[in-house]
């Protein structure tokens, strides 16, 4: 059931200087999904969002969020969003409190500043200095200060970079709860895990373009419907055979060994009932499935990292 | 109303007052600086009066208590610059004036704060040298390092990163003290560096206070020149400022 955009973004560019840094960017996120903006490092993604929450004056395009526009009714829209940035810091000696306090003081309605700490695993940070929390604890502090105002769109910037694998897992814990109750958030990543587990659905920007737009599971059976298997297991006979697999495109087999790659989201199960109707003893199965990582590589020809 | 300001105020104050070396460069220094000279360059005998110095001991003290809130105010808004906590605090509705602003009453009242220290420490160490009009002097030295503050946004702003501020703007601020008059009279310089000088906050600073402190009243022309130099800067910083 499609609903009101509650972020539209049409056309948008941004340079600077002679760098395009954004390139005729169109965007529609509807209430309550995780958003997701992908892409390498100076894709132009936090450009992008930047443009959206009013930091940036955009060079063209024109951007709606909850139906106001960033720039001119930026005080307004101040009050409805919550942020978190890229590699932000807090004054190096302000304790946790005194940041929620000020923060909770800005906006004309808040949650309870103590409850939100307690829901985020810091109540025992209260009287911390920044500067003396795990990179873990200050995102989760951004995510609190973010939430004070119980905002309806939530930014969050590279949300886990330079993160550990526990406090990231933690982390995206929070932003699913984020999305549980009713919020729409727009986020970017040049992780492709992250978008995979959390985004409903990803734009992918290179070069200042969104390149592809949809769903990860859309996007993965769109560009990547290859799957493999890999199986050892004594049956003699059967590589003849293995050919009548539906869906499949090749089959190598090497002793016992059969590799096996084909297409479509039933090959896998298709495998299976072969090998349960041939009878053969299974010592070793092993699936591929390809991932947005994937999707990336092949409609960039390069790696997320490179 | 601007929301938050004194909230964000006494935060700003709590934080500074936990950076040891912030409080000893505005409060420990200056304070260390009039005793020392004062009794180096006096007769230096205990309790006597510094008359004998060569320049006025109590001024130099105040304009250094306003010195280094300017380099203490440029070095803290580039740190906050590069840590993009500037940045963050404005995604907020924060208005970019309570920002600055209230880090200008930090140092305003850490400068009255230095000043109190000055005094109690002058007339325990100086009795009877510190009998000027204290009240007005306060208010010539908030007038001067407003002033002089005012420089320091638009110093900030030009700052690449944080780790030049602080050396930079000393750099640029110890020579204004030595060519403003405290030391040696404005005429005494070469014609153009007595344009440069004249320019300056911290020259019509120094004629400001000393009026004061030796009894002979507020210089009209002093205190209009920071004044207008407040409104130069301040205009100026507003086009210049860069928040990230």
């Amino acid at each position: 059931m499609p609903s009101n955009p509650v972020i539209s973004v049409a056309n948008l560019a941004k340079s600077y200087g002679s760098t395009v840094a954004v390139d005729n960017v169109s965007l529609e996120i509807n209430e309550g999904e995780i958003f997701g903006l992908i892409g390498p490092n100076g894709a132009g993604k936090t450009t992008t969002m930047e443009c959206v929450q009013g930091l940036r004056r955009p060079d063209g395009g024109t951007i709606s969020v909850l139906g106001l526009d960033p720039r001119r009714d930026e005080t307004a829209l101040r009050r409805r969003i919550g942020v978190q940035h890229q590699e932000a810091q807090l004054q190096k000696r302000i304790k946790v409190w005194e940041a929620m306090d000020l923060w909770a003081r800005l906006y004309p309605q808040v949650v309870d500043p103590d409850e939100l700490l307690g829901l985020l695993g810091l109540e025992s940070k209260r009287n911390s200095r920044f500067m003396s929390l795990s990179g873990g604890q200050k995102q989760r502090l951004f995510i609190a200060l973010a939430l004070i105002h119980d905002p309806e769109v939530v930014f969050l910037d590279e949300l886990t970079t330079g993160l550990d694998p526990q406090a990231r897992r933690a982390i995206w814990g929070l932003v699913t709860d984020i999305r549980g109750r009713g919020k729409t958030v727009l986020l970017t990543t040049h992780l492709m895990e992250e978008a995979e587990r959390l985004c409903d659905r990803v734009a992918i920007i290179e070069h200042g373009r969104v390149i592809e737009m949809g769903t990860p599971r859309e996007l993965v059976r769109k560009h990547c419907p290859e799957r493999g298997v890999f199986f050892t297991g004594a049956g003699g006979g059967i590589s003849q055979r293995l050919e009548s697999i539906s869906g499949i495109r090749s089959a190598h087999t090497e002793g016992e060994a059969h590799t096996l790659r084909g297409e479509g989201d039933d090959f896998v199960t298709n495998v299976i009932r072969f090998i349960a109707q041939e009878g053969i003893h299974i010592t070793g199965f092993r699936t591929e499935i390809p991932t947005l990582e994937d999707v990336f590589l092949k409609l960039t020809g390069h790696g997320i990292r490179d | 109303m601007l929301q938050g300001f004194w909230k964000l105020t006494w935060i700003e104050t709590k934080v500074f007052m936990r950076e040891p070396m912030g409080v000893i460069g505005t409060l420990v220094i200056p304070v260390l600086l009039f005793v020392v000279l004062g009794r180096a360059l006096g007769t230096g005998e205990v309790g006597t009066v510094a008359e004998q110095a060569p320049f006025n001991v109590p001024v130099l003290a105040a304009l250094f208590i306003a010195v280094s809130a300017v380099i203490s105010l440029v070095t803290i808004i580039s740190i906050y610059r590069e840590g993009g906590i500037l940045k963050r605090l404005r995604a907020t509705p924060l208005s970019p004036v309570t920002i600055l602003g209230a880090h200008v009453i930090v140092k305003l009242a850490f400068t009255m704060a230095g000043l109190a220290l000055l005094v109690v420490a002058g007339r325990r160490v100086f009795p009877g040298a510190m009998d000027a009009d204290l009240p007005s002097f306060a208010a010539a030295l908030l007038l001067s390092t407003l002033s002089i503050l005012s420089m320091g946004f638009v110093l900030a702003s030009l700052v690449p990163t944080a780790r030049f501020a602080q050396p930079l703007a000393a750099a640029l601020l110890y020579p204004m003290i030595a060519i403003s008059g405290l030391f040696f009279p404005v005429e005494a310089l070469s014609a153009p560096l007595r344009v440069v000088a004249l320019a300056l906050p911290t020259t019509h600073a120094v004629t400001l206070m000393e009026g004061v402190w030796d009894g002979a009243g507020w210089n009209g022309v002093s205190a209009l020149a920071l004044v207008v130099f407040f409104a130069a800067c301040t205009a100026l910083s507003t086009r210049v400022f860069r928040w990230e």
